[in-house]
């Protein structure tokens, strides 16, 4: 089985190396990639020294094309599994293989980690604790599945949606639209109990007010998904 | 015919002479064309006669014909904004996937290179 693992990285010369390293010690038998998505500062000379395969997107794509670069590049060089693993230090490497187990056994096409499956294994701040419920409720209904940490970035999936994401991946709230497309498309959907730290470095502040505006963004693109014309599988 | 009419027509034609010559100067591709040589067509047609303006107008309910010149003029740029904003889209969809690919070949180029150096 190969296995690769996709980091999306934007300005994090603070955490990659350490986030390499960490993955390096856990998952030794897989490829890291990082998808440098136009840094300014030195994530990517980091990711090279760290001996890491890099891909230099020449500007900023956003994390969806981002992410479906990575996609692209396990379809083309012949990947069993990809990885979504964030580049800033808030997933956790001895996570992974909790991740990977449902996909190698091929009981799922794709996990998510999720950290609200066990209680009290993580806390944020308030807006964002709401925000994320709400959001997993109406994901719920729309996919008659019960959700709990849509917006989750710590997946695998396997061959299949490898392809499917390179043929289609979306770009402006990938982590819960990817879902209900997947759903609709026919894939299997699981959820796996993760821990993730909170972020280390740099600040990611969020508002009520901000809160609110994302969800209404984000259940207005998934509306939109839900009388999409989907893909192909 | 009112001043109102006189007036509408010259504009109308000289948006359809600036559209014609735009685009035999390649400066505006015939495709983008053809909606404003339309519309500004369509506009001209109803700005010189008054026959068809004030019978589509009784057919609709306008009246008074010559708003019904605004109603289309308006109609016609509601018409070709929508049309720009799926050039828009496909245009950035191109763009992200040429930004991919050439992010994906850089990739290969530079590993290719490092296997040879070997």
């Amino acid at each position: 089985m190969k296995i690769l693992i996709i980091i999306p990285a934007l300005n994090e010369e603070l955490n990659i190396g350490g986030v390499i390293d960490d993955l390096k010690a856990y998952v030794p038998e897989a490829n890291l990639l990082v998808v440098n998505d136009g840094s300014t500062d030195s994530t990517a000379e980091i990711a090279y020294s760290y001996r890491a395969t890099v891909i230099n997107l020449p500007f900023n794509l956003g994390i969806g094309a981002a992410m479906q670069t990575g996609y692209r590049y396990a379809e083309r060089n012949g990947y069993d599994i990809a990885v979504q693993f964030d580049g800033d230090g808030q997933h956790r490497a001895d996570q992974l293989q909790d991740i990977l187990n449902p996909i190698l056994k091929g009981n799922a096409d794709i996990t998510v980690g999720s950290r609200f499956i066990n209680k009290g294994l993580y806390d944020a701040e308030l807006p964002r604790l709401i925000g994320i419920r709400i959001l997993s409720r109406i994901i719920s209904i729309f996919i008659g599945q019960k959700i709990t940490d849509p917006t989750s970035g710590f997946r695998a999936v396997n061959r299949k949606i490898i392809e499917f994401y390179s043929r289609y991946y979306p770009d402006d709230y990938p982590e819960p639209e990817a879902l209900v497309l997947l759903h609709r498309a026919g894939f299997r959907i699981h959820e796996v109990p993760t821990l993730m730290r909170k972020r280390l470095m740099g600040n990611s502040s969020i508002t009520i007010v901000k809160a609110i505006y994302y969800m209404i963004k984000v259940i207005l693109a998934i509306t939109i998904d839900i009388i999409k014309k989907v893909p192909g599988r | 015919m009112e001043l109102i009419t006189l007036f509408a027509t010259i504009i109308n034609i000289i948006i359809f002479i600036t559209v014609v010559e735009l685009t035999r100067r390649n400066r505006l591709k015939e495709r983008y064309s053809l909606l404003w040589l339309f519309s500004s067509f369509v506009m001209i047609w109803f700005s010189v006669s008054r026959e068809s303006l004030h019978l589509l107008s009784r057919v609709i309910g306008i009246q008074y014909p010559p708003s019904l010149i605004f109603l289309l003029g308006f109609l016609f740029l509601i018409i070709i904004n929508i049309h720009f904003s799926t050039i828009i889209s496909e245009l950035s969809d191109q763009n992200k996937t040429l930004t991919q690919e050439i992010a994906l070949l850089q990739e290969t180029v530079k590993s290719r290179r490092g296997e040879g150096g070997k």
